[in-house]
C-alpha cells in the first residue's frame, strides 16, 4: 500500500488508491475522499473520489465549512477519526458510518475520508490515516509548486509579447552593457547571427561600442535616470539613426541591471536640421544680398559711362554723377543749358520707350547727346537691359550710356589709314602689273634677241663662207705669183705681193675667229676627246710659235713639272688656246721673258696650264672686259698689235666649252699670267 | 713650203689626171693653173652634172670636189660616182668654205676619201694629191689625219 502511494503522482491519484484501500481491507461498501478548498475567505470540503459513491458533476459534495454545524466539518476538525449516524445522506451515504480526518502534520487536516459501514478504529488504520496525510501533503505541495511555476511562466510570456509590442527598441544589460533581456527591436539593433552579413555584424558591434560608452558615463554620472541622444548604425542599410534613450537602474537578483528604452529620433533630428540649416541659408542670402546692393551702388557710382535706371513708366530713378551731368540741370543753369538736358532727356526718353517695345532682349542704340554746358556733341552707345520681377513683369530699365567720341575718331583714323593703304595698295599693283609688263616684255625681247643671236650666228656662218671663197682667190693667185707659176718677179712686186698675202692672212685669221664664236654662241662647237700628254702638246705649240718666237727678241722658258696626268680633251682646242695665249704674249711684251708652265692639281683633278709674260699688264678694271669680243685693251693697241681681238674671247669660251676656265692674273707695267684651268676628268656639263 | 710645188711638182703630176670641180670659175682656174703648173693633166667642171660626165668619160686619177654646186651638188655627185663601178675607185677630195662640222660628216657619207677646208693654197691642195697618189697604200680616213689637212689648208 505504501509503494502505492509513493507511486502517486497528484493528489487525486493518492485518493484513489486510499479508496481502493480501504474497501479492500475494511471490506466498506462505501468510501467518499473530500479535500478542502479554500475558495477567497471561505473555505469547502469538495469529494474528490470514492467507491460506491455518486459523484456526478453536477451534484458533487461540498461542504462549507463555515458552517460550524455540519458535522463533516466538525469531523474534519475532530482530530480523530468519528463515528457518524445517518445524519446527512451525502452522495448517497447514509445509515452508520466513520469520518477518517487526514491529519495534514502541523497544519490543520484538509482532507477527510467517509467509510461506511465505519471499520473498527485500530492502529493499523490510524497508521494509515497519518501515511496518507503525509503522502498528501507532499503532494499537494508539488501542486502547489507546479501551479506556481506554471504561472511564472505564462506571466513571462506575456511580459515577452509586451515587450516585444513596445514599438521602441527595450533592452536590459548588465552596468557593462552586456545585453541580458531585449525586445526584437533592440535585437535588430544589438544583437547579430553567425550567419549574418559582415556589413551587418559590424554595424552591430559598433552600436554596442556606442551603447556601452554612453552607459559606464551615465554610470560614472550616477544618476539615477538619464535621458541621453545616441547616435546608432542601422545594421540593415547603414544609415545613421539618432535614439533618444532612457536608462533606469533595477536591481535584479543578479546585481544591478540597467533598463534602456530608446526612441528613434533620426527623423526629428533631420527635420531640426533642415530648420536649421535654411535658417542659416536665409541669413547668408540676406548678407549678401545686402552686400550686393551696397557693391551694386559703388559701381554705379564708380562707372565713368553714365547709367540711367528707369522704372516701368519710363521715368528715371536712379543715376550715376557721369549721367547727371547729361540729364539733370541746377536751377540757376541758362536757359540753353535747360534746353540741351531736356533734348537728351528726349531722345534717352525715345531709346527707353523702344525697350519696352521689344521687352526681354537686350537693346542697343546711338543716340546723339550734346554735353549740357558747351553744347559739344556727345555721341553715345546706349545698351539697355530689362530687369523682370519673378512673375516676369518689367520693373525696371538699365540703360548704360557710352562715350563714342574717342571710338568714332579711331574709327575716322582708322578710314583714313585703310584708303591709304588701299592707295598704296593700288599702286603697287599698278606697279606690279607694269612690272610683269616690263618683265613680259623683257622676256619678249630676250627671245627676239635669241633669235637675232641665232640669226647672227646663222649669218656669220654664212658669211664667213662668202668671204672665204674669193679669200681662197685672192690667197691662192699671191702664193701662185710669188712662188714664180706665172713668172719670175721683181723685188718689189715680190715684196708688194707678200703684204697682200699677209693681209689676206689676217683677213683669214679674223674669219676663223668669227667663226669659231659664231659655232660656240649657236652651241655647234664639236668636241672630240682624245687622251695626250701636256709636254708633247706643249712642244707643238712652241713649234707653231716659233716664228714669233724668232721675230721677238724675248726668252721663252718652259717650266713643266713632272708627274702631269694624261690629259683626256679636246686636244686641237687646247692647243688652239695655248697658241693663242703664247702669240699674245709674244706679241704683247716688249723685252724680258715669256714663260709656258704646267702642274697638277690632284686634289681637284685639274692641271694648269700657264703662260706668263713680263709685258704691259692689264688694268684690274680692264680684266674682265678683254675676255670680251672684239676687245683690246683700247682701240689703238689693235693697229699697233694687230689681231681682231677675238683671241681671249674665244679661249675663254673653248675653256668652258673643255669644262675648263681661263684666269687671268695681272697688274700694270708687272706683266700677265694667263691659266688655263683643265679637269682631269672631263666633267659633265 | 712654197717651193716645194715648183720642185717636185712636174715630177710628181706628171702622167697624173686630176678632174676640178668648182663653180667659182676664178678658184677652179687658180687650181687648175697650179696644178698644170704643177704638172697634173686638169680636167675641169662647174657643176656636179659635168664632173660625173667628165668623170665617167676620161677616168680621172682624182677628184677634186667643190660641194656647194649647181644643178647637182657635190655630195651627191659624189655619191653617184662611188655608185658607178667606173668611177667608184677613183678617190675624191672634198673642198668646201663651209667648215662647219656636219659638211665634214657628210662629205665623208657621201663617199669622199678626203677633205679639205677653203681657204686652201693651191700648195696645199699639191701635197695632199701627191700624198693621196704615192705608190703607199691609200691613208686611213681617220677623223685626226682629216683635221690636221683642214688645218694645214687653214694656214696658221
Amino acid at each position: 500500500m505504501i509503494e502505492a502511494l509513493l507511486r502517486c503522482e497528484d493528489v487525486s491519484d493518492c485518493a484513489q488508491v486510499a479508496v481502493e484501500y480501504l474497501v479492500r481491507e475494511t471490506r466498506a461498501s462505501q468510501v467518499l475522499f473530500a479535500l478542502r478548498q479554500e475558495e477567497g475567505e471561505s473555505a469547502r470540503l469538495v469529494g474528490v473520489t470514492g467507491y460506491g459513491v455518486e459523484l456526478a458533476r453536477d451534484a458533487p459534495l461540498r461542504v462549507d465549512l463555515d458552517d460550524d454545524g455540519d458535522p463533516l466539518a466538525l469531523a474534519l476538525f475532530a482530530g480523530r477519526p468519528t463515528h457518524l449516524d445517518g445524519l446527512s445522506p451525502e452522495n448517497g451515504m447514509d445509515g452508520s458510518r466513520l469520518a477518517i480526518p487526514i491529519p495534514w502534520g502541523a497544519v490543520k487536516p484538509d482532507a477527510l475520508l467517509v467509510v461506511a459501514p465505519p471499520p473498527k478504529v485500530t492502529t493499523e488504520l490510524e497508521w494509515f490515516a497519518e501515511v496518507l496525510g503525509r503522502e498528501l501533503r507532499r503532494l499537494v505541495e508539488i501542486e502547489r509548486l507546479r501551479g506556481a511555476e506554471r504561472l511564472l511562466v505564462r506571466e513571462r510570456a506575456l511580459l515577452k509579447t509586451v515587450l516585444a509590442a513596445v514599438p521602441d527598441p527595450v533592452l536590459l544589460t548588465d552596468p557593462e552593457g552586456r545585453l541580458i533581456v531585449a525586445n526584437p527591436r533592440a535585437d535588430a539593433l544589438f544583437a547579430s547571427q553567425e550567419d549574418e552579413s559582415e556589413g551587418r555584424r559590424r554595424a552591430v558591434a559598433l552600436n554596442n561600442m556606442l551603447f556601452s560608452a554612453s552607459l559606464s558615463r551615465r554610470v560614472i554620472d550616477g544618476s539615477e535616470e538619464v535621458r541621453r541622444e545616441l547616435p546608432l548604425v542601422d545594421p540593415n542599410d547603414g544609415s545613421d539613426r539618432l535614439f533618444e534613450m532612457m536608462s533606469t537602474i533595477i536591481q535584479t537578483h543578479d546585481g544591478p541591471g540597467i533598463v534602456s528604452v530608446m526612441r528613434n529620433v533620426t527623423d526629428l533630428q533631420l527635420a531640426m536640421l533642415q530648420v536649421e540649416e535654411n535658417y542659416c541659408k536665409l541669413r547668408v542670402a540676406e548678407t549678401a544680398i545686402r552686400a550686393e546692393r551696397d557693391r551694386l551702388d559703388l559701381i554705379i557710382d564708380a562707372a565713368a559711362d553714365p547709367i540711367v535706371v528707369s522704372d516701368a513708366n519710363g521715368a528715371i530713378t536712379l543715376m550715376n554723377t557721369p549721367a547727371e551731368r547729361l540729364f539733370t540741370a541746377a536751377e540757376n543753369e541758362s536757359p540753353s543749358e535747360l534746353q540741351r538736358v531736356r533734348a537728351n532727356d528726349a531722345h534717352l526718353s525715345s531709346h527707353v520707350a523702344n525697350v519696352f517695345l521689344a521687352p526681354g532682349a537686350r537693346f542697343r542704340g546711338e543716340l546723339g547727346l550734346v554735353d549740357p554746358r558747351d553744347g559739344q556733341p556727345v555721341p553715345v552707345e546706349a545698351i539697355s537691359g530689362t530687369i523682370e520681377n519673378e512673375h516676369g513683369e518689367l520693373t525696371a530699365v538699365v540703360t548704360v550710356l557710352h562715350d563714342r567720341t574717342e571710338e568714332l575718331e579711331k574709327a575716322r583714323l582708322y578710314e583714313q589709314l585703310e584708303r591709304a593703304s588701299k592707295e598704296l595698295e593700288e599702286k603697287v599693283q599698278t606697279a606690279t602689273s607694269e612690272l610683269v609688263r616690263q618683265n613680259e616684255l623683257l622676256r619678249r625681247q630676250q627671245i627676239e634677241l635669241e633669235q637675232a643671236s641665232n640669226l647672227k650666228s646663222q649669218f656669220l656662218a654664212n658669211m664667213s663662207h662668202e668671204f672665204r671663197t674669193p679669200l681662197n682667190a685672192i690667197l691662192g693667185y699671191t702664193s701662185m705669183l710669188l712662188q714664180g707659176v706665172s713668172g719670175p718677179l721683181g723685188e718689189p712686186q715680190r715684196r708688194n705681193l707678200e703684204r697682200v698675202d699677209s693681209n689676206a692672212r689676217h683677213l683669214l685669221a679674223i674669219i676663223n675667229d668669227i667663226l669659231d664664236i659664231s659655232r660656240i654662241e649657236a652651241g655647234r662647237m664639236p668636241v672630240h676627246l682624245s687622251r695626250f700628254e701636256v709636254p708633247m702638246l706643249v712642244s707643238e705649240v712652241l713649234a707653231e710659235v716659233d716664228p714669233l718666237i724668232a721675230r721677238s727678241k724675248l726668252t721663252v722658258r718652259r717650266e713643266l713639272e713632272k708627274s702631269l696626268p694624261v690629259l683626256n680633251s679636246d686636244r686641237p682646242k687646247v692647243k688652239q688656246i695655248l697658241v693663242n695665249l703664247l702669240s699674245n704674249a709674244l706679241k704683247f711684251t716688249p723685252s724680258g721673258s715669256v714663260r709656258i708652265a704646267a702642274s697638277p692639281k690632284p686634289r681637284q683633278d685639274e692641271v694648269w696650264i700657264s703662260v706668263s709674260d713680263t709685258g704691259i699688264g692689264i688694268a684690274e678694271a680692264d680684266q674682265e672686259r678683254i675676255f670680251g669680243d672684239f676687245q683690246q685693251v683700247d682701240g689703238s693697241t689693235t693697229r699697233q698689235y694687230g689681231g681682231a681681238g677675238l683671241g681671249l674671247s674665244i679661249c675663254r669660251r673653248l675653256a668652258e666649252v673643255l669644262g675648263g676656265r681661263l684666269v687671268l692674273r695681272s697688274k700694270v707695267g708687272q706683266g700677265s699670267t694667263f691659266t688655263l684651268v683643265l679637269p682631269t676628268k672631263r666633267r659633265r656639263k | 713650203m712654197r717651193h716645194e710645188g715648183s720642185s717636185t711638182g712636174k715630177k710628181s703630176g706628171a702622167q697624173r689626171k686630176v678632174l676640178v670641180v668648182d663653180d667659182f670659175e676664178d678658184n677652179r682656174a687658180m687650181y687648175a693653173e697650179f696644178l698644170r703648173y704643177s704638172g697634173f693633166e686638169v680636167l675641169e667642171a662647174a657643176n656636179g652634172a659635168e664632173a660625173i660626165e667628165r668623170a665617167t668619160a676620161s677616168t680621172p686619177d682624182v677628184v677634186v670636189m667643190d660641194l656647194s654646186l649647181p644643178v647637182l651638188d657635190g655630195w651627191e655627185a659624189t655619191r653617184r660616182l662611188k655608185a658607178d663601178p667606173r668611177t667608184k675607185h677613183i678617190p675624191v677630195i672634198a673642198l668646201t668654205g663651209h667648215a662647219l662640222e656636219g659638211h665634214s660628216q657628210g662629205a665623208r657619207e657621201a663617199g669622199c676619201d678626203w677633205f679639205l677646208a677653203k681657204p686652201c693654197l693651191p700648195e696645199t691642195l699639191l701635197a695632199t694629191l701627191n700624198e693621196l697618189l704615192s705608190d703607199d697604200p691609200r691613208p686611213t680616213r681617220g677623223s685626226a689625219s682629216l683635221k690636221a689637212a683642214r688645218r694645214a689648208g687653214n694656214g696658221v
